[in-house]
Protein backbone atom coordinates (compact mmCIF):
# COMPACT_ATOMS: atom_id res chain seq x y z
CA UNK A 1 0.00 0.00 0.00
CA UNK A 2 1.37 3.49 -0.65
CA UNK A 3 0.31 5.82 1.47
CA UNK A 4 0.55 9.66 0.65
CA UNK A 5 0.51 13.07 2.54
CA UNK A 6 0.97 14.76 -0.51
CA UNK A 7 -1.52 16.31 -2.35
CA UNK A 8 -2.74 14.16 -5.63
CA UNK A 9 -4.71 14.56 -8.87
CA UNK A 10 -5.34 11.04 -8.35
CA UNK A 11 -7.52 11.95 -5.36
CA UNK A 12 -9.79 13.52 -7.00
CA UNK A 13 -9.92 10.67 -10.33
CA UNK A 14 -11.95 8.76 -7.51
CA UNK A 15 -15.97 9.67 -7.98
CA UNK A 16 -16.69 9.23 -4.19
CA UNK A 17 -14.15 12.40 -3.51
CA UNK A 18 -14.63 14.54 -6.65
CA UNK A 19 -18.74 14.41 -6.27
CA UNK A 20 -18.35 16.57 -2.70
CA UNK A 21 -15.57 18.68 -4.63
CA UNK A 22 -18.03 19.17 -7.94
CA UNK A 23 -20.25 20.32 -5.68
CA UNK A 24 -18.49 22.78 -3.79
CA UNK A 25 -17.20 24.07 -7.08
CA UNK A 26 -20.56 24.48 -9.10
CA UNK A 27 -21.67 27.32 -7.91
CA UNK A 28 -19.13 29.44 -7.97
CA UNK A 29 -18.57 28.23 -11.48
CA UNK A 30 -22.47 29.49 -12.16
CA UNK A 31 -21.94 32.87 -10.11
CA UNK A 32 -18.98 33.82 -12.74
CA UNK A 33 -20.90 32.92 -15.86
CA UNK A 34 -24.01 35.20 -14.48
CA UNK A 35 -21.81 38.30 -14.03
CA UNK A 36 -19.27 37.64 -17.15
CA UNK A 37 -23.01 37.11 -19.23
CA UNK A 38 -24.34 39.73 -17.62
CA UNK A 39 -21.48 41.97 -18.73
CA UNK A 40 -20.86 40.75 -22.13
CA UNK A 41 -24.65 41.52 -23.29
CA UNK A 42 -23.74 44.88 -21.90
CA UNK A 43 -20.93 45.44 -23.70
CA UNK A 44 -22.46 43.28 -26.78
CA UNK A 45 -25.76 45.79 -27.00
CA UNK A 46 -24.58 49.09 -25.23
CA UNK A 47 -21.18 49.40 -25.84
CA UNK A 48 -20.17 47.73 -28.86
CA UNK A 49 -20.89 50.04 -31.94
CA UNK A 50 -23.32 49.27 -34.67
CA UNK A 51 -21.39 47.80 -37.75
CA UNK A 52 -20.75 50.40 -40.57
CA UNK A 53 -21.30 47.42 -42.99
CA UNK A 54 -24.26 45.25 -41.28
CA UNK A 55 -25.85 47.24 -38.88
CA UNK A 56 -27.18 45.85 -35.73
CA UNK A 57 -27.03 41.78 -37.69
CA UNK A 58 -23.50 41.62 -36.54
CA UNK A 59 -24.78 41.55 -32.67
CA UNK A 60 -25.30 37.85 -33.60
CA UNK A 61 -21.59 37.74 -33.05
CA UNK A 62 -21.43 38.03 -29.39
CA UNK A 63 -23.23 34.47 -29.05
CA UNK A 64 -22.53 32.74 -32.70
CA UNK A 65 -18.92 33.07 -32.03
CA UNK A 66 -18.07 32.23 -28.28
CA UNK A 67 -20.98 29.52 -29.14
CA UNK A 68 -19.17 27.82 -31.58
CA UNK A 69 -15.60 28.00 -29.89
CA UNK A 70 -17.36 26.23 -27.66
CA UNK A 71 -19.07 23.44 -29.19
CA UNK A 72 -15.79 22.90 -30.82
CA UNK A 73 -13.61 22.98 -27.41
CA UNK A 74 -16.39 20.93 -25.57
CA UNK A 75 -15.72 18.00 -27.73
CA UNK A 76 -12.09 18.06 -27.48
CA UNK A 77 -12.45 18.19 -23.85
CA UNK A 78 -14.38 15.02 -24.38
CA UNK A 79 -12.15 13.98 -26.62
CA UNK A 80 -9.51 14.07 -23.48
CA UNK A 81 -11.13 11.84 -20.97
CA UNK A 82 -12.56 9.37 -22.97
CA UNK A 83 -9.02 8.13 -24.32
CA UNK A 84 -7.87 9.08 -20.35
CA UNK A 85 -11.07 7.15 -19.73
CA UNK A 86 -10.00 4.21 -22.70
CA UNK A 87 -6.16 4.55 -21.68
CA UNK A 88 -6.06 4.40 -18.08
CA UNK A 89 -9.75 2.78 -17.41
CA UNK A 90 -10.63 5.29 -14.87
CA UNK A 91 -14.18 5.39 -14.38
CA UNK A 92 -14.31 9.14 -13.86
CA UNK A 93 -13.12 10.26 -16.65
CA UNK A 94 -15.34 8.69 -18.92
CA UNK A 95 -18.41 10.03 -16.64
CA UNK A 96 -17.06 13.34 -17.37
CA UNK A 97 -17.10 12.47 -20.90
CA UNK A 98 -20.89 11.63 -20.72
CA UNK A 99 -21.06 14.79 -18.84
CA UNK A 100 -19.79 16.95 -21.85
CA UNK A 101 -22.14 15.78 -24.67
CA UNK A 102 -25.43 17.42 -23.81
CA UNK A 103 -23.71 20.77 -23.14
CA UNK A 104 -21.50 20.50 -26.09
CA UNK A 105 -24.31 19.39 -28.58
CA UNK A 106 -26.63 22.33 -27.03
CA UNK A 107 -23.65 24.68 -28.03
CA UNK A 108 -22.95 23.13 -31.37
CA UNK A 109 -26.64 23.92 -32.33
CA UNK A 110 -26.56 27.14 -30.65
CA UNK A 111 -23.77 27.54 -33.00
CA UNK A 112 -26.34 25.96 -36.27
CA UNK A 113 -28.79 28.62 -35.25
CA UNK A 114 -27.45 31.48 -34.30
CA UNK A 115 -25.54 30.99 -38.09
CA UNK A 116 -28.58 30.59 -39.83
CA UNK A 117 -30.18 34.03 -38.43
CA UNK A 118 -27.05 35.60 -39.38
CA UNK A 119 -26.97 34.58 -42.74
CA UNK A 120 -30.42 35.17 -44.08
CA UNK A 121 -29.51 38.86 -43.98
CA UNK A 122 -25.87 39.36 -44.64
CA UNK A 123 -26.03 36.18 -47.42
CA UNK A 124 -29.51 35.86 -48.01
CA UNK A 125 -29.91 32.24 -47.45
CA UNK A 126 -30.53 30.67 -43.52
CA UNK A 127 -28.47 27.46 -45.04
CA UNK A 128 -25.24 26.68 -47.52
CA UNK A 129 -23.48 23.14 -47.50
CA UNK A 130 -20.33 24.51 -47.69
CA UNK A 131 -17.22 23.27 -45.58
CA UNK A 132 -17.82 25.07 -42.71
CA UNK A 133 -21.63 24.83 -41.95
CA UNK A 134 -21.58 21.13 -42.89
CA UNK A 135 -18.48 20.21 -40.56
CA UNK A 136 -20.62 21.90 -37.87
CA UNK A 137 -23.68 19.74 -38.27
CA UNK A 138 -21.34 16.87 -38.19
CA UNK A 139 -20.14 18.16 -35.20
CA UNK A 140 -23.82 17.80 -33.82
CA UNK A 141 -24.47 14.62 -35.36
CA UNK A 142 -21.49 13.48 -33.69
CA UNK A 143 -22.36 14.42 -30.03
CA UNK A 144 -25.78 12.82 -30.68
CA UNK A 145 -24.60 9.89 -32.01
CA UNK A 146 -21.95 9.89 -28.64
CA UNK A 147 -25.20 9.45 -26.72
CA UNK A 148 -27.30 7.89 -28.40
CA UNK A 149 -24.35 5.22 -28.71
CA UNK A 150 -23.73 5.06 -24.71
CA UNK A 151 -27.33 5.24 -24.15
CA UNK A 152 -27.91 1.90 -26.65
CA UNK A 153 -25.54 -0.20 -24.70
CA UNK A 154 -26.76 -1.10 -20.83
CA UNK A 155 -23.26 -2.25 -19.82
CA UNK A 156 -21.58 1.26 -18.11
CA UNK A 157 -18.25 0.08 -18.90
CA UNK A 158 -18.66 -1.25 -22.38
CA UNK A 159 -21.24 1.80 -23.18
CA UNK A 160 -17.70 4.12 -22.20
CA UNK A 161 -15.65 2.39 -24.50
CA UNK A 162 -17.70 2.55 -27.31
CA UNK A 163 -18.39 6.34 -26.47
CA UNK A 164 -14.81 6.62 -26.47
CA UNK A 165 -13.76 5.08 -29.62
CA UNK A 166 -16.39 7.06 -31.34
CA UNK A 167 -15.25 10.57 -29.63
CA UNK A 168 -11.70 9.88 -30.19
CA UNK A 169 -12.66 9.20 -34.19
CA UNK A 170 -15.02 12.13 -34.42
CA UNK A 171 -11.82 14.60 -33.17
CA UNK A 172 -10.97 14.78 -36.62
CA UNK A 173 -13.53 17.03 -37.44
CA UNK A 174 -12.18 19.65 -35.28
CA UNK A 175 -9.74 20.85 -37.22
CA UNK A 176 -11.33 20.44 -40.33
CA UNK A 177 -13.97 23.07 -38.66
CA UNK A 178 -11.80 25.11 -37.50
CA UNK A 179 -9.73 25.57 -40.75
CA UNK A 180 -12.35 24.75 -43.28
CA UNK A 181 -12.69 28.64 -43.94
CA UNK A 182 -8.95 28.49 -45.12
CA UNK A 183 -9.13 25.26 -46.94
CA UNK A 184 -12.21 25.41 -49.15
CA UNK A 185 -13.63 29.20 -50.56
CA UNK A 186 -16.56 29.61 -48.94
CA UNK A 187 -19.20 32.60 -47.98
CA UNK A 188 -18.57 32.13 -44.14
CA UNK A 189 -15.22 34.08 -44.72
CA UNK A 190 -16.53 37.46 -46.13
CA UNK A 191 -18.23 37.96 -42.08
CA UNK A 192 -15.43 38.96 -40.51
CA UNK A 193 -13.89 41.22 -43.01
CA UNK A 194 -15.59 44.47 -41.34
CA UNK A 195 -13.41 43.78 -38.11
CA UNK A 196 -10.70 43.99 -40.32
CA UNK A 197 -10.95 47.58 -41.83
CA UNK A 198 -12.40 49.43 -38.79
CA UNK A 199 -9.78 48.25 -36.02
CA UNK A 200 -10.81 50.73 -33.49
CA UNK A 201 -14.53 49.33 -33.67
CA UNK A 202 -12.66 45.70 -33.58
CA UNK A 203 -11.25 46.10 -29.83
CA UNK A 204 -15.02 46.39 -28.28
CA UNK A 205 -16.22 43.94 -30.52
CA UNK A 206 -13.67 41.85 -29.71
CA UNK A 207 -13.55 42.32 -25.19
CA UNK A 208 -17.50 41.65 -25.62
CA UNK A 209 -16.72 38.65 -27.76
CA UNK A 210 -14.55 37.68 -25.40
CA UNK A 211 -16.18 37.74 -22.14
CA UNK A 212 -18.87 35.84 -23.22
CA UNK A 213 -16.82 33.27 -24.36
CA UNK A 214 -15.43 33.11 -21.36
CA UNK A 215 -19.44 33.30 -19.61
CA UNK A 216 -20.18 30.49 -21.69
CA UNK A 217 -17.36 28.43 -20.53
CA UNK A 218 -18.00 29.07 -16.86
CA UNK A 219 -21.46 28.11 -17.76
CA UNK A 220 -20.27 24.77 -19.24
CA UNK A 221 -18.37 24.11 -16.33
CA UNK A 222 -21.30 24.34 -14.12
CA UNK A 223 -23.85 22.51 -16.43
CA UNK A 224 -21.10 19.75 -16.49
CA UNK A 225 -20.12 19.33 -13.19
CA UNK A 226 -23.86 19.23 -12.32
CA UNK A 227 -24.68 16.76 -14.77
CA UNK A 228 -21.68 14.53 -13.59
CA UNK A 229 -22.72 14.02 -10.44
CA UNK A 230 -26.17 12.61 -11.65
CA UNK A 231 -24.12 10.77 -13.60
CA UNK A 232 -21.84 9.97 -10.58
CA UNK A 233 -25.13 9.08 -8.04
CA UNK A 234 -26.33 6.90 -11.04
CA UNK A 235 -23.40 4.74 -11.75
CA UNK A 236 -22.79 4.12 -7.85
CA UNK A 237 -25.56 3.84 -6.23
CA UNK A 238 -24.61 0.37 -5.18
CA UNK A 239 -22.01 1.93 -2.90
CA UNK A 240 -22.33 2.54 0.76
CA UNK A 241 -21.37 6.16 0.10
CA UNK A 242 -24.09 7.03 -2.27
CA UNK A 243 -26.77 5.65 -0.10
CA UNK A 244 -25.36 7.44 3.06
CA UNK A 245 -25.50 10.59 -0.04
CA UNK A 246 -28.61 9.95 -1.18
CA UNK A 247 -30.24 9.62 2.89
CA UNK A 248 -31.03 5.86 2.56
CA UNK A 249 -29.76 4.48 5.97
CA UNK A 250 -28.33 1.35 6.08
CA UNK B 1 -25.15 54.42 -25.97
CA UNK B 2 -26.44 53.15 -29.24
CA UNK B 3 -29.96 53.75 -28.39
CA UNK B 4 -32.57 56.59 -28.11
CA UNK B 5 -35.29 54.74 -26.57
CA UNK B 6 -36.60 51.44 -26.00
CA UNK B 7 -38.66 51.09 -29.67
CA UNK B 8 -35.39 51.60 -31.26
CA UNK B 9 -33.64 48.96 -29.20
CA UNK B 10 -36.29 46.24 -29.98
CA UNK B 11 -36.09 47.20 -33.40
CA UNK B 12 -32.38 46.67 -33.72
CA UNK B 13 -32.14 48.72 -37.22
CA UNK B 14 -34.52 46.34 -38.72
CA UNK B 15 -32.80 43.16 -37.85
CA UNK B 16 -35.17 41.91 -34.98
CA UNK B 17 -36.37 39.19 -36.15
CA UNK B 18 -32.43 37.98 -36.71
CA UNK B 19 -31.06 39.03 -33.90
CA UNK B 20 -33.54 38.89 -30.91
CA UNK B 21 -34.42 35.44 -32.63
CA UNK B 22 -30.66 34.48 -31.94
CA UNK B 23 -30.55 35.52 -28.60
CA UNK B 24 -33.79 34.46 -27.49
CA UNK B 25 -33.40 30.57 -28.42
CA UNK B 26 -29.90 30.88 -26.98
CA UNK B 27 -31.67 32.18 -23.55
CA UNK B 28 -34.42 28.89 -23.66
CA UNK B 29 -31.53 26.38 -24.45
CA UNK B 30 -29.38 27.30 -21.82
CA UNK B 31 -32.35 27.83 -19.21
CA UNK B 32 -33.99 24.55 -20.34
CA UNK B 33 -30.43 23.03 -19.98
CA UNK B 34 -30.46 23.88 -16.27
CA UNK B 35 -33.76 23.35 -15.54
CA UNK B 36 -33.52 19.88 -17.20
CA UNK B 37 -29.97 19.42 -15.05
CA UNK B 38 -32.46 20.31 -11.54
CA UNK B 39 -34.75 17.98 -12.66
CA UNK B 40 -33.15 15.00 -13.02
CA UNK B 41 -30.94 15.50 -9.78
CA UNK B 42 -34.17 15.27 -8.13
CA UNK B 43 -35.07 12.48 -10.16
CA UNK B 44 -32.31 10.62 -9.66
CA UNK B 45 -32.79 11.39 -5.63
CA UNK B 46 -36.36 9.98 -5.27
CA UNK B 47 -35.51 6.99 -7.73
CA UNK B 48 -32.45 5.82 -5.21
CA UNK B 49 -34.23 6.46 -2.27
CA UNK B 50 -36.84 4.33 -3.49
CA UNK B 51 -34.61 1.94 -4.51
CA UNK B 52 -32.75 1.30 -1.15
CA UNK B 53 -36.42 1.86 0.55
CA UNK B 54 -37.57 -1.77 -1.06
CA UNK B 55 -33.77 -3.19 -0.92
CA UNK B 56 -34.72 -2.39 2.87
CA UNK B 57 -37.53 -4.00 2.97
CA UNK B 58 -36.60 -7.33 1.17
CA UNK B 59 -33.56 -7.23 3.87
CA UNK B 60 -36.12 -7.24 6.68
CA UNK B 61 -38.64 -9.49 5.21
CA UNK B 62 -35.44 -12.25 4.91
CA UNK B 63 -34.36 -11.37 8.75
Amino acid sequence: MIKSERFSWFHFSSPQTFYPLAGTLQPWFAAAATLLCAAGLYLSFFVAPTDAQQGEAYRIIFIHVPAAWMSMFLYLVMGFWSGVGLVLNTRLSSMVATALAPTGALFTFIALWTGALWGKPTWGTWWVWDARLTSELILLFLYIGFMALQAAIDDPRRADKAGAVLALVGVINIPIIYFSVKWWSTLHQGASVSMKSAPSMATTMLIGMLIMALGFWMYSIAAVLARVRCVILERERHTEWVMAEVGGQA
Amino acid sequence: MNWHSWSEFLAMGGYALYVWGSYAVTLVVLIGEIVALAMRRRGVIERLAKFYAARRRNHETEA
